[in-house]
């Protein structure tokens, strides 16, 4: 028995009509919510906007941003300096050396920045006597190079996790092969193991950074004026509560143009990995 | 009832309870009583383990509905929650803070006057703290909680959906047991940062560790040493909680092991 007529092609069914559904009502009802949010902002922004208030505060807060920045560039640059031979150590076959490594490490990852800054912006003042005999007090008298300190030691203690993570990540066989082909050690690991690790490792950096970036707020309560602390200064003026809100789009503005800088670059650097 | 709670706490109080350490080993500063400052830190530990004890379960409850949103077919149920958690993964805790404290105040304020009654009101800087910190912790849970989401195979809806079972027994008897598992290390790494984060509170005026220890150090002129007692006891409840922790990994992965 043969089928005598095919039946013609035809083309799909049309997908089934979808009624309202529960998450359409929550996402517009959200949406309105965030529409009516921003346009509150809005014009609490335009009816509040006063020439005098932005001439007086505007370049505070511009100077506020590059404090901000620069103040986390240099602590994360200085803590990866920091972070390598603490890596090392943590790595290390001594057990002395190691547990050393993993202390640091466990003690400022454990405790909170803010705790970490008190200590030594307030705490090195009980040391005065001692501080003066060697000649440091100069340094620990101004705020910003107590941030600077505190930042520089706990930023140091991620970026060695995330190195060492980073390291070991690199499979054993690239070494035994770098051994087998009679590269000697020093450049099988510059050359070797180094980009494969640090390809790794770009991710959390990316973190660490927009982490750093949020958590340096904290220095506006030791009176350094970053973007923060030019906030506090202008809110305890004004009692406008658009201080707080311009403060919360820089911060957005910084932290989204250096993720999608830092996705970008990801992107970039793994194309050789992607089919 | 909470007066028993408490005589109970005042024994059991690790740091200056019946058999606590500075109660036996404290001494000058560092004893509990009025000369000592220990029992002004003990309750700052209390009221920062409170504070993240009461955030977890918000934070939790709403970074999982915003997960579960997240993964809607709905453009606009997306697009909503990922503006909430672009927006609190960017802005720095301490100024979420601020902004929750100040902010919630002034809404309410011009809420009430706009009813007719003329009272000033003062948020409490616990309610405060714990909606920011929830609101923080929440935008980070629903990360974790997505990419968990994407670890578990489609075959095993299919599976929930081959027994006849709906969408909601899907998600809770067969999804959500396997959610719990992956997702509990990053879970892990959020609860640290809250009890980490819970120091920032003390800056609207909440007396936990840090702002007893600040007020101790201040009157004592010992900043060294009261702010060196507060890292310690941070350092002490994160072990306390890795211990607990990884506990916990060990009983959500027994269906692991054969």
């Amino acid at each position: 028995m043969y089928a005598s007529d095919l039946i013609p092609p035809q083309p799909a069914p049309p997908p089934p009509k979808k009624g309202l559904t529960w998450a359409r009502v929550i996402g517009v009802t959200l949406l309105l919510v965030w529409a009516a949010l921003f346009a509150n902002l809005i014009y609490m922004v335009i009816a509040g906007w006063s020439e005098e208030k932005v001439a007086r505060y505007g370049d505070r807060y511009l100077s506020g941003v590059w404090v901000t920045l620069s103040l986390v560039g240099i602590s994360i640059l200085a803590g990866a300096v920091l972070s390598v031979p603490v890596a090392f150590a943590r790595m290390s076959r001594n057990p002395f050396v190691s547990t050393l490594a993993y202390l640091y490490v466990y003690v400022f990852r454990s405790t909170p920045l803010l705790a970490q800054l008190f200590l030594i912006y307030y705490g090195v003042g009980s040391f005065r006597d001692e501080i003066d005999a060697i000649g440091l007090w100069w340094f620990f008298r101004d705020a910003w190079n107590c941030a600077f300190l505190s930042f520089m030691l706990n930023t140091a203690a991620y970026q060695a996790e995330i190195l060492r993570g980073a390291i070991e990540s690199v499979p054993k066989s690239q070494r035994e092969a770098a051994d087998s082909l009679g590269i000697s050690r020093r450049v099988a690991f510059v050359k070797i193991i180094m980009p494969q690790a640090l390809i790794v490792a770009l991710r959390p950096y990316g973190n660490e950074v927009i982490l750093m970036i949020k958590g340096s707020a904290i220095v506006a309560i030791v009176t350094v004026y970053d973007l923060m602390g030019v906030t506090k200064y202008a809110y305890s003026k004004t009692f406008d509560f658009q201080a707080y809100l311009w403060a919360a789009i820089f911060y957005l503005i910084i932290v989204e143009v250096i993720r999608n800088i830092l996705a970008k670059l990801d992107n970039r650097l793994t194309r050789h990995l992607k089919r | 009832m909470s007066e028993i709670l408490s005589a109970f706490g005042h024994v059991i109080d690790p740091l200056c309870g019946r058999f606590g350490f500075f109660t036996l080993f404290g001494s000058g500063l560092l004893s509990c009583g009025d000369a000592g400052w220990m029992d002004e830190i003990a309750f700052g530990v209390w009221v920062t383990a409170s504070l993240a004890v009461a955030t977890l379960p918000i934070g939790l409850v709403l970074g999982f509905l915003i997960a579960l949103a997240k993964r809607a077919e709905d453009r606009y149920l997306q697009l909503s929650v990922n503006l909430y958690t672009t927006i609190f993964r960017a802005l720095p805790e301490l100024l979420t803070i601020f902004i929750v404290y100040y902010g919630l105040q002034i809404a309410i304020q011009s809420l009430i006057s706009l009813l007719g009654f003329d009272e000033t009101i003062n948020i409490n800087a616990f309610a405060a703290g714990m909606a920011a910190l929830a609101v923080v912790f929440s935008a980070y849970c629903s990360e974790v909680l997505q990419s968990a989401f994407q670890a578990i195979p489609q075959g095993q809806y299919e599976a929930g959906e081959a027994l006849g079972l709906g969408r909601r027994k899907t998600l809770i008897l067969i999804v959500l047991p396997q959610l719990v598992r992956i997702a509990l290390p990053g879970l892990g790494n959020l609860w640290m940062v809250l009890l980490k984060d819970t120091a920032l509170v003390s800056i609207v005026g909440l007396p936990d560790i840090m702002r007893q220890a600040g007020i101790a150090a201040r009157i004592t002129k010992e900043p060294f040493l009261f702010y060196g007692i507060a890292c310690l006891i941070y350092l002490l409840l994160s072990l306390l909680s890795s211990g607990v922790l990884s506990r916990t990994d060990k009983w959500a992965r027994k269906a692991e092991e054969r």
